[in-house]
């Protein structure tokens, strides 16, 4: 197919400690919103972007589950697994279906249930993301391999680690607003310095938080979008890859190498350079990992990404705004919806929410410690 | 007993742990008189320690000294009362880690504070006999004194182990081993128990003095030596009062035990004990210097060795660290984190 | 309790055994059937001494369920003195005695057990190294 692929309906539920309601209840409920949001209510296939249902719920066969109790008949309907990047993996399975004409019009639904399991458990299911054997088996968790690579990272560019307290800050700055963010309260720089210790040099400040979340995306043919709308949302272009899978396997420990590459395949496709790029969704699960992904996408010179934090240049106003709805520290980061969320997000943004004049924006999406990263530019088709 | 074929120690290790428990902070808890304790401070395994993980420990270092390969041991036995597992071989676990496996005999031997001496004179006769070249024995305990119990001040972690080669290669050679046991009920553990039970005063002239002193003199009586033959002497070491005490009946003057006497800074390893005093003696020891050793197990029974250092000792002593170095390397704890490490707390 | 999956990896944890590419030399840890640098089937077992230097080490206080009887403990990358980088756990020290740079060397320790009824897994952790002071 030659035509572009157009986001035309978005569904964000609420993110939390979601105590009253199942997976299937969550996924449900952002598809329902995803179809109000788009005007149709009957797609082709559905993508299911979850991490780790199986550990976390017992429940495998969610594809089916979800296409079941959402009466979308008896279409292609599978799971994508890519750790916490599989809501931006699901997304691109979608885009790809898509694209090759195969189908008209499919949902992205990603969703994640982790709040059924203790904290302990929860440690242990997210360190499955990391090697089993030659790393959770030791005991790392992933938080930990997050706290490994940030104290390289304050080594080897002379970055302290109260600078990098910066972006937990930034990405409250705009939780306010977000209607479906767990944690809707900005933050003091002093409050994320001052939290307590969880795997140092993180805290607990610097880490995003567990929680529930289902947020669905509908994707089709620019051409039959505009039946819906004038102004469709375009995937310009998106971008796949993988790093090793053990951390410390890495040419570069403190480069995340598959943001590099999944963001220039992203960006020759969309036919854009980082400097075209007007609002961006970081995957800041933790606080290095928005100094690297800024970094890594080009965004900023190695080293620098937190001096420009605190310059303020990520705020709304600034060079680069980024995580509008709060990203995955206030918004909250129910690891296989995420993905979906910052697409969603930056949907929301791009149609124009009063706060920005935006055209081009981005999303990234890691999962593991850095070793799998999608990035989306998504524009304005206006 | 001689062997056919004459052996001696081609080389040994030891371990001991970096935690230590001061017998003062003991008493605090329990209310006793501090200035009665047995000994200064015992050591205290780690949380990820056990007999398995010292004994691979000691098995790295003896190998070390010995410079050989490990696919040359014929045996690894390990004597221990502290078997991590109930039913599954400790020897197992270090012959693999070791990389002896799998042509070689490996078990697991038990006797109360004897058993490392057993698994060395085992290992002379293995030897000696012909069958192997060489064979590692290994005596380890990581002991577990009940909260309160006498025990408690003295029952310790640590543990040396000797690979026995032939006389040529040896930088220590056996010249002969007797072994004197008898059933007698001093210490015990039954089955499913967490501590062992004693029989107090009873531990003392009937079973540690009697099989000591009657095993001792049996060796010298064989060789036709005495006291004044030796340069040193080792005896089992449960508290620093006992050795001192048996060596001052068996006529062996202080200052040739003081060097092999490390149970006031350790406490008492039991498997490990005696054995671990030797390899303090062999750390300083030179050619020719005669060494009498002696150790106990409940139950009970003594084995006495006579060696006599080789000037191969030079050369193969720096290879591992002494049990010097892992007496001073330590780190004081107190006895909440005495009684986390030693599973004292149940999570 | 996962027994096989233990026991299939034992040997590579006890005795800290990766790989060598038989065209190329490079050596990996953990053990490779891939050349990761220049894609040769031909890998063998290789034994690593098991020296190396802390890169970044952590702390950890909040661990996994299967290991929290042993915390805090810290954990690090390791580079090796073969090339390979490792993460283990650092035993014997805690992380405010660790510093990026500092030498350390294997030792075998309990990595995690079942309960008090199932099997105790045994593997590699570094510690700062053990002077070998003679008297």
């Amino acid at each position: 197919m030659n035509d572009n692929v157009a986001v035309i309906g978005v569904g964000l539920g609420n993110v939390g400690e979601r105590w009253d309601k199942s997976l299937r209840e969550l996924a449900i409920e952002s598809i329902w919103m995803a179809f109000e949001d788009s005007g149709i209510d009957n797609v082709d296939a559905l993508y299911v972007g979850n991490m780790s249902s199986g550990p976390f719920i017992e429940q495998e066969n969610i594809g089916t589950l979800i296409a079941d109790f959402a009466g979308l008949g008896s279409i292609p309907a599978v799971k994508i697994e890519a750790a916490c990047g599989s809501g931006g993996a699901a997304f691109i399975e979608g885009y790809m279906a898509i694209k090759s004409g195969m189908y008209d019009c499919v949902l992205v639904t990603g969703v994640e249930k982790m709040t059924d399991v203790l904290p302990s458990k929860t440690t242990s299911i997210l360190a499955n993301a990391s090697d089993r054997d030659y790393e959770a088996f030791h005991g790392v968790s992933f938080v930990a391999l997050n706290a490994l690579v940030m104290r390289r990272y304050m080594h080897e560019f002379n970055v302290k680690r109260e600078d990098l307290s910066i972006f937990p800050v930034i990405s409250h700055k705009n939780a306010p607003f977000s209607k479906h963010a767990m944690y809707r309260k900005e933050l003091t720089h002093q409050t994320v310095i001052n939290s307590p210790m969880i795997a140092d040099p993180l805290t607990l400040m610097d880490c995003a938080p567990i929680c529930d979340g289902s947020a669905s995306v509908i994707l089709c043919s620019e051409k039959k979008a505009r039946e819906f709308t004038d102004a469709p949302i375009i995937v310009s272009g998106v971008g796949l890859a993988t790093d090793t899978l053990g951390v410390h396997d890495r040419k570069q420990m403190t480069t995340l190498s598959a943001a590099v590459e999944a963001s220039r395949k992203a960006y020759k496709m969309a036919g854009v350079t980082p400097k075209d790029i007007d609002i961006a969704e970081i995957h800041d699960a933790f606080s290095i990992m928005s100094a690297l992904s800024l970094e890594d996408l080009g965004f900023v010179k190695k080293g620098e990404a937190a001096k420009m934090g605190l310059e303020g240049q990520y705020y709304i106003g600034g060079q680069l705004p980024i995580n509008l709805y709060g990203g995955l520290k206030a918004r909250g980061h129910p690891v296989g919806a995420t993905g979906v969320y910052q697409i969603g997000e930056l949907v929301y943004s791009l149609r124009g929410d009063g706060r920005v004049d935006a055209e081009k924006g981005l999303a990234e999406n890691i999962g593991g410690s850095g070793s799998t990263v999608s990035v989306c530019v998504l524009e304005r088709g206006d | 007993m001689k062997p056919n074929k004459s052996v001696g120690i081609v080389g040994y290790g030891v371990y001991i742990p970096k935690y230590r428990i001061q017998n003062t902070e003991i008493a605090r808890v329990w209310g006793n008189d501090p200035n009665l304790v047995p000994i200064r401070e015992k050591s205290v395994p780690g949380s990820d320690e056990d007999s398995v993980t010292i004994a691979i420990e000691i098995a790295r270092n003896a190998l070390k000294r010995a410079g050989i390969e490990p696919k040359d041991l014929k045996a690894v036995w390990i004597g221990t009362e502290s078997k991590p597992y109930a039913v599954k071989p400790t020897s197992t676990i270090v012959a693999e880690a070791i990389a002896a496996t799998p042509f070689v005999n490996a078990a697991d031997w038990e006797f109360a504070c004897k058993a490392g001496s057993e698994t060395v004179q085992a290992c002379i006769a293995y030897v000696g006999s012909g069958m192997a070249n060489y064979a590692l024995g290994i005596g380890v305990d990581t002991a577990q004194g009940s909260p309160s119990d006498a025990l408690e001040y003295t029952a310790a972690a640590g543990g040396a182990g000797y690979i026995i080669g032939s006389s040529k290669e040896s930088l220590a050679v056996i010249e002969s081993s007797v072994s004197y046991v008898t059933d007698t009920p001093d210490f015990w553990r039954r089955q499913h128990e967490h501590y062992p039970k004693h029989g107090n005063r009873f531990t003392g002239e009937p079973s540690y003095f009697k099989h000591v002193i009657n095993c001792s003199e049996a060796l010298m009586d064989e060789l036709g030596t005495n006291p004044e033959d030796y340069d040193y002497a080792i005896f089992h070491q449960p508290n620093r009062k006992f050795p001192l005490e048996v060596a001052k009946i068996l006529g062996f003057p202080k200052e040739k035990i003081m060097d092999g006497l490390i149970s006031p800074y350790i406490g008492n390893t039991y498997a490990g004990s005696a054995l671990l005093g030797l390899a303090s003696v062999l750390d300083i020891s030179k050619e020719g210097d005669r060494i009498f050793c002696t150790s106990y197990g409940s139950g009970a029974g003594s084995d006495s060795f006579s060696i006599e250092v080789t000037d191969k000792i030079n050369d193969r002593r720096a290879n591992a660290p002494s049990v010097k170095s892992y007496i001073e390397r330590r780190e004081e704890i107190d006895y909440a984190r005495y009684a986390r490490y030693r599973k004292k707390i149940r999570m | 309790m996962n027994v096989p999956r233990h026991w299939r990896e034992q040997v590579r944890r006890y005795r800290l055994l990766g790989s060598k590419c038989c065209d190329c030399e490079e050596i990996s840890f953990p053990y490779r059937l891939v050349c990761p640098k220049c894609r040769s089937r031909k890998c063998e077992d290789y034994a690593l001494i098991g020296k190396g230097k802390i890169l970044s080490f952590t702390d950890i206080n909040s661990p996994p369920q299967e290991h929290k009887y042993n915390m805090p403990y810290a954990v690090a990358l390791i580079g090796l003195v073969e090339g390979p980088i490792i993460t283990a756990q650092i035993t014997d020290a805690r992380a405010e005695e660790l510093e990026i740079g500092m030498d350390v060397e294997m030792v075998t320790r309990k990595i995690m057990e079942y309960n008090e009824d199932g099997i105790i897994c045994y593997g590699y952790k570094f510690r700062p190294i053990v002077k070998y002071a003679h008297p």
